[in-house]
């Protein structure tokens, strides 16, 4: 396993004087779903930013594959490093196909307005492994939350990228989608892609994550395997309330720890 | 396949469009009349029937360059209003919307208080003024609407809208207060509601050649111009520099709606409605929205400056008046058929 994305005590933030990240020394490997965990606005989503080179750190650099991501195009970036924001609204009607096809932008070159061999298979293999063709040519806008996350996932990966960010892929899905999506980000590993995911279920970064790195204000708690980076005593003090573990079968849980009944009406 | 299909379609019919608008109009000659003229005119045959010299006139120096003018006039405003729509992820954009009609408008105004006997390769002082007072007022919306480097869209909008209000209100304050300008109020009426004045062919060479110009550099612009649908971030993330092509794309439909105005004023809905009809039927893809916008305006223009010319013959009715009247209902006809797919 080799590290794709690399950060050296990286610092940042949006406004003079009010730092959102500090000193964050962090590793991402090929074949690995790395998670995001953390309370709330700590920086996960900005992290993302600066993971996808969409903003400069004040401090520190980031090293991808080896270079430094200031000195590289942002078309260079986005050849290597692919994002899945939370939402995306499509304001025109765009096709599904073509919304995936949006993904091989970092490899348009002038007036190849169709684009090449390359391009079309990235596509098609995109859309199959989403299982997306029966959907190809419906309107984006017409679909279900979790179809449009698949569109998305989909755009990203025919951006062909090493590493792959994504920002709560599954917020807004039901049970059965939330895992569709965290398998096939471990499949997606498992071919050599490195994966990020900002998480705020501690349950699936159980379940599915190699590494987790814990957030919380601006600063990183731990990283390694769920088992050591989420002890119950530590994210019970991040989060602010008391979580216990509880093992069953292999499987940890974490469940809120209720002192006492909580009375319903 | 579809696309290509779509294109030769719309080529068709803008051909057909042009030869409907130079074939008919009020001065008594037909389209036989026309196309004898063409003939003599335009290839090395003479003649097939006798045609009269004034005739040749009202082909060669009036009716035809009208046309034209009237299909380039068509053609930059829709692809400059599909420029902004796209960029600007707004359905309500138009070429007009970051301040240019607001300040071809006052600079129009201004030069009609000057009695200057201005003109340049046809184009007369209140065409250049208008030119001059639309790329000002772009100028100035988008540096007011940046900030650290960054222009964002929704700043690009409200700049947009508070610069035309204020340029609006100047030209209503220089048309109470300027008593010149009263006795003008014709000339200025004409420019606002929008007709197609050409006065010689050298003003077509030039509007030609920047609508030229502009359709390539928006093709190969095009597939950027898709990446913006994800907004700037998103767009970002696909390798897009996102400032850089934002005030390229920005430049290219400001001069496309300047040039434009210079020979057809403010002449409103093409630019908003057209953009639109084409994706409701052909979808969203600028690759291709682009270039069948801009066909489709010109045909489009072509034939609602034939209805303005011919209508009330022999007056005038502004061409602005058809775009709205006729065009406004085709739209909502096209809006119903075709709903499904858009996010309004």
């Amino acid at each position: 396993m080799r590290a794709v994305l690399e950060l050296e005590h990286v610092s940042f933030g949006y406004r003079r004087g009010r730092c959102v990240l500090q000193n964050v020394s962090l590793q991402v490997a090929s074949g690995e779903v790395l998670a995001l965990v953390g309370p709330n606005g700590v920086g996960k989503t900005t992290l993302l930013r600066l993971m996808a080179g969409l903003r400069r750190p004040w401090e520190g650099q980031l090293l991808l594959m080896g270079r430094d991501m200031a000195l590289m195009s942002r078309r260079e970036v986005a050849r290597m490093v692919a994002v899945v924001p939370q939402e995306v609204h499509m304001p025109f009607p765009f096709t599904v196909r073509q919304v995936v096809e949006l993904g091989r932008i970092p490899y348009v070159k002038p007036f190849a307005l169709g684009g090449g061999y390359r391009d079309r298979t990235a596509v098609e293999r995109a859309l199959a492994l989403l299982g997306l063709e029966e959907l190809a040519h419906r309107p984006f806008v017409e679909l279900s939350g979790g179809e449009r996350r698949r569109v998305i996932i989909a755009m990203a990966l025919a951006q062909e990228p090493q590493l792959l960010l994504l920002d709560e892929p599954t917020a807004h899905l039901d049970i059965g989608h939330q895992v569709e999506v965290m398998g096939l980000l471990l499949r997606l590993a498992h071919q050599g892609l490195a994966v990020v995911a900002a998480l705020h279920d501690l349950n699936l970064a159980f379940q599915f994550a190699h590494r987790v790195a814990l957030l919380h204000r601006g600063r990183l708690l731990g990283q390694g395997p769920p088992g050591e980076v989420l002890r119950p005593h530590l994210i019970s003090e991040v989060y602010g309330v008391p979580l216990r573990l509880l093992r069953q079968d292999g499987h940890q849980v974490l469940v809120w720890d209720a002192p006492y009944d909580v009375p319903r009406q | 396949m579809r696309g290509r299909f779509a294109l030769l379609t719309l080529s068709i019919a803008l051909i057909a469009a042009l030869a409907v608008g130079t074939a008919l109009g009020s001065a008594g000659i037909g389209p036989r009349g026309v196309l004898a003229v063409l003939i003599d005119r335009l290839t090395p045959l003479p003649p097939p029937w006798h045609v009269e010299r004034w005739q040749e006139t009202v082909v060669m120096d009036l009716r035809l360059p009208r046309v034209v003018g009237g299909a380039l006039v068509g053609a930059a405003l829709a692809l400059a209003g599909a420029l902004f729509q796209s960029l600007l992820r707004n359905p309500l954009a138009d070429p007009y919307v970051i301040g240019t009609s607001a300040g071809a408008a006052l600079g129009a105004t201004i030069s009609l208080i000057f009695p200057l006997r201005l003109s340049l390769w046809g184009f007369g002082a209140i065409s250049m003024a208008a030119f001059a007072g639309a790329l000002l007022a772009v100028l100035l919306v988008y540096n007011l609407a940046r900030m650290a480097g960054e222009a964002s869209v929704v700043a690009l909008l409200l700049a947009g809208l508070a610069v035309s209000s204020i340029l609006a209100a100047a030209m209503v304050l220089l048309l109470v207060t300027v008593g010149e300008l009263q006795v003008r109020l014709p000339q200025l009426f004409t420019f606002l509601m929008g007709g197609i004045t050409v006065n010689r062919w050298a003003q077509l060479a030039l509007v030609a050649g920047l609508l030229g110009l502009g359709l390539i550099a928006a093709l190969a612009l095009s597939p950027y111009l898709n990446a913006f649908a994800l907004g700037e971030e998103g767009a970002a993330a696909l390798g897009v520099e996102v400032e850089r092509t934002k005030a390229t794309i920005l430049a290219l439909g400001s001069l496309l709606t300047a040039a434009a105005v210079t020979v057809g004023g403010l002449i409103g809905f093409v630019g908003l409605m057209v953009p639109h009809a084409v994706r409701l039927v052909l979808g969203a893809d600028a690759r291709l929205l682009l270039p069948s916008a801009a066909l489709a305006g010109a045909s489009f223009l072509v034939l609602a400056d034939l209805g303005a010319r011919t209508l009330l013959a022999p007056g005038e009715i502004p061409v602005g008046v058809i775009t709205g009247l006729v065009g406004g209902p085709f739209f909502l006809y096209l809006l119903r058929r075709y709903q499904r797919g858009y996010a309004l």
